[in-house]
């Protein structure tokens, strides 16, 4: 019997090893795909930052946390991800005060337009990366769609099981290592240039509001950010230059709702100009995005105003945070110079 | 609440944890309400469905049982005064009047069954008559279908003959019918079990057996095996050959009977090992409701091993019944006299067999394929057995040949092939259809176009087909092994091997199954019946 127990445990802990390896080696690895890693890279940054941006791919497009240092000498980190919905912002800032308290959180507004889950890949990753916790638990299931389930998240290899057949180079050389960060504190390098066409701008009214789901998202930030202390300031990333998408009726709701609860709010849109932005030579994707070159004219410009407006001081002077910061620096300098050439 | 499903899986594994802590004698209480919860999964308004059926057949059977309990005290009462032709006459007439009292059971069962189940087939029937004669249709309602209302209404009536019959005691207790009614793992597709089969193994405690666990949870994932890696990833094919069948016919229709065929075998099979499983995972026996039907030799012999407890229950609720009953009996000595004696003998069986197929069909769902599927069983069944003499001999002028395991593989294949067609019809759906399809294999060539790649474009790449004949091939194998001995009691003493195999299979259902995000998650087949 005790020979039949002694089996029994360690073909379980055979079976567990077994499957966790087979886990790790099934769940995507998005080195292909660096949008996937943004919210686990989080935890190997300094975890100490003055500013914390949060929101969708307008944030990890825009913002350059080396320019911020090097210019101004803030210490920033982008928590931003790809269709980042306001819910995905919100856990993941509850998450963020577990770790620090950063003096101001800045919050892009463009994703508020989403009222519900749009697409189970964006929630994956968000939250594939992020440690376990209540906020995880809670932002998972508030952003599930119909189709996802709990269970998948708790145990991946349920829900990536059918990569089995699709296994891919990667997935061997990373199975139990991460792909190099290519970002620079959360901010994506991107190098390539395509300009922005040609184009009248959207005159019709959107066919809805910004719902008020994603709203009463916002504003339990605000009341979160609020009871830690934390200056939320909302911003609207200079992206598609003209307007597009970007709709008067929706600006004028966030106006509203800043004026309200005393809130700073930028819409740098029509400050793309003043800034230098280039659409035919500061965007990677005809508008939707900034490039490098964009993103640091507009980060130059944004930390200013945090500097003037939010009382930021440089931290220059703190040898240790100098020392961590300088490296980064270094560190984006490098990659930047590493993609350049690669574009050459 | 599916099989398949994360909260299945969880709720059994809750209720397997519980079950073995919960004092012994009430278990069966337990039971009960795990049953009930499962059941409200599918839809409270269900509920009252169930209660009826329970109601009903628990009341039908106690007065069936008292009148019985009175006339035997009766008889025994005035065994001096009454002779024996009076005391025959007394038990004839009581009989009588307790198989009125087992009508009204029936009625008010198969009534509930007939008016949920058929309404919208007789409505829709009546409506194409009316069209002919240019008269306004009639509304058709939207009747809701209860979760195994086939199943738990054909296994309760079944309860209430063989009290009616003796064969088994009437429920004192309503909570413990109730929970022969509901019992939750055969509560959705069978098996359709037997009040005195069941009943002992259902109440009677049981103590924790680390062996009925294990092999229990071995059949368990051996169910599931069948289910998510063979009958699900086949289903992808089905589905797409059967939506759009001006592209697939000809060599496709061969294609899908082939597929089909392992399809719902690993689908109907998979789905009652699970049931099995659990059930002796907690010490209850389950009838088996397989017995390696692609195997069979002949139709006849194949429904003897598929649907086992489905095709007994017509064989002794209908089949025999029929067969001896008064108009009957009439009929085969009017039919002896008059039309002689080889069709006179054949005359009434053919009929109740042409009915007992019918309402078969008519069992599997209320529309014409289902019962034209019945009747084409019934045929084969038939011609086969008016061909028994010429295969006699047959088997008598070449006794080395028929003998062969070549002769056996060949008559299996025939079978198998012929059970295959005829399923086709509960693919398609549609008699008209699946008979111009039948017609397709012989006039439309698309063999080679098949072959050259767009087998492919059916929801299924080359890496789904080798996964699937790799697991055919599993499943081939250790049916054919068990036909020798349980393959669990030989794994039993080995531990090592036993546990290296249940983890296997573990993975294997793991890795290669067809579920989650991008799978459709699919119901058993028999779920719909």
């Amino acid at each position: 019997m005790k020979k039949k127990i002694f089996i029994g445990i360690t073909a379980v802990l055979l079976l567990s090893v077994l499957l966790f390896a087979l886990q790790a080696l099934l769940v995507p690895k998005y080195a292909s795909n660096p949008e996937g890693l943004l919210t686990g890279q989080y935890y190997d940054s300094s975890l100490s930052h003055d500013v914390i941006a949060i929101g969708d791919c307008e944030v990890y497009e825009s913002i350059v946390p080396s320019v911020l240092w090097e210019k101004y000498g803030i210490r920033t980190y982008v928590r931003g991800g790809a269709q980042q919905l306001a819910w995905h912002s919100y856990y993941l800032l509850e998450e963020t005060f577990r770790y620090e308290t950063p003096k101001v959180v800045l919050f892009n507004v463009y994703a508020l337009k989403y009222g519900t889950p749009q697409s189970e890949a964006y929630n994956r990753m968000t939250f594939d990366t992020m440690k376990w916790s209540a906020s995880k638990m809670n932002g998972i299931l508030d952003s599930m769609t119909s189709d996802e389930s709990i269970v998948d998240y708790v145990f991946p290899i349920l829900r990536y099981h059918s990569r089995i057949t699709d296994l891919k180079e990667e997935d061997l050389r990373y199975w139990f290592s991460e792909p190099e960060n290519m970002t620079d504190n959360g901010y994506l390098i991107k190098t390539g240039v395509i300009p922005m066409p040609e184009s009248d701008p959207i005159d019709a009214p959107p066919e809805e509001l910004l719902p008020e789901s994603s709203m009463e998202y916002l504003d339990k930030m605000r009341v979160l950010c609020k009871e830690k202390g934390s200056e939320l300031v909302l911003i609207k990333a200079p992206t598609n230059s003209r307007g597009y998408w970007w709709y008067d009726e929706w600006e004028a709701q966030i106006v509203d709702y800043a004026t309200e609860h005393s809130l700073a709010y930028y819409n740098f849109i029509p400050l793309a100009d003043e800034m230098g932005i280039d659409w035919q030579t500061d965007t990677y994707d005809g508008g939707l995005h900034l490039n490098l070159y964009g993103a640091e004219k507009f980060t130059e410009y944004l930390g200013a105003v945090l500097s003037e407006h939010h009382g930021l001081e440089s931290q220059k002077g703190d040898a240790q945070a100098s020392k961590v910061w300088d490296g980064y620096l270094k560190d984006f300098e490098n990659k930047k110079k590493q993609l350049e050439d690669i574009d050459k | 609440m599916l099989f398949t499903s994360y909260g299945f899986i969880l709720f059994a594994a809750v209720l397997l944890a519980v079950y073995y802590v919960f004092p012994k004698k009430y278990q069966w209480t337990l039971l009960l309400a795990a049953s009930y919860l499962f059941y409200a999964f599918s839809g409270l308004e269900n509920f009252a469905f169930i209660i009826f059926t329970t109601v009903s057949c628990f009341i039908t059977a106690r007065i069936m049982e008292k009148r019985k309990q009175n006339e035997d005290v009766y008889v025994e009462k005035n065994k001096e005064t009454l002779d024996k032709e009076h005391r025959k006459q007394y038990r004839a007439k009581e009989k009588k009047k307790r198989f009125y009292i087992l009508l009204v059971g029936l009625f008010l069962n198969f009534g509930v069954l007939a008016v949920i189940k058929y309404t919208a087939f007789a409505l829709r029937n009546l409506n194409s008559i009316l069209k002919l004669f240019s008269v306004p249709s009639v509304d058709i309602p939207d009747l809701l279908l209860p979760l195994g209302i086939s199943f738990f209404v054909f296994q309760s009536t079944g309860y209430l003959i063989d009290v009616y019959r003796g064969k088994t005691y009437a429920e004192k207790n309503p909570a413990k019918l109730a929970l022969f009614v509901s019992f939750f793992p055969q509560l959705a597709q069978g098996p359709i079990s037997r009040h005195a089969d069941l009943s002992g193994t259902l109440y009677e405690p049981h103590s924790f057996d680390a062996k009925n666990l294990k092999f229990g949870l071995q059949r368990v994932l051996w169910g599931y095996f069948k289910k998510l890696v063979i009958a699900d990833r086949i289903l992808i094919a089905v589905k797409a050959m059967i939506a759009d069948t001006a592209t697939y016919n000809g060599i496709y229709v061969v294609l899908l009977i082939l597929l089909y065929s392992a399809q719902i075998y690993a689908d109907f099979t998979g789905g009652i090992d699970i049931t099995i499983g659990l059930a002796e995972a907690m010490g209850i026996r389950v009838k088996e409701n397989f017995n390696h039907p692609f195997s069979s030799r002949s139709t006849k012999e194949y429904w003897n091993r598929w649907h086992i407890t489905m095709g007994s229950w017509f064989t002794d609720y209908v089949f025999y019944p029929m067969s001896v009953t008064k108009p009957m009996m009439k009929l085969s000595k009017w039919s002896r006299a008059h039309l002689g004696n080889a069709i006179g003998k054949r005359l009434p069986v053919y009929l109740a067999t042409a009915v007992t197929w019918f309402l078969t069909g008519l069992w599997h769902g209320a529309a014409w394929n289902f019962i034209v599927w019945g009747m084409l069983n019934c045929l084969v069944i038939l011609v086969s057995q008016e061909l028994e003499p010429i295969y006699r001999r047959f088997r008598e002028r070449f006794p080395k040949l028929t003998a062969s395991y070549g002769y056996h593989c060949f008559e299996a294949t025939r079978t198998f092939l012929l059970m295959g067609l005829i399923r086709s019809l509960d693919c398609y759906g549609n008699v008209g259809l699946t008979f111009k399809l039948w017609g397709s294999i012989f006039t439309k060539m698309n063999f080679s176009k098949c072959f050259s790649g767009q087998i492919f474009e059916l929801g299924l790449d080359i890496k789904d087909y080798v996964i699937l004949a790799v697991a055919i091939v599993i499943v081939a194998v250790v049916a054919k092994l068990s036909q020798t001995g349980d393959l669990r009691e030989w794994l039993y003493g080995k531990t090592v091997l036993s546990w290296a195999l249940s983890s296997v299979l573990l993975v294997l259902i793991l890795l290669f199954g067809a579920y989650g995000i991008g799978y459709d998650a699919s119901q058993f087949i028999y779920t719909i019946y």
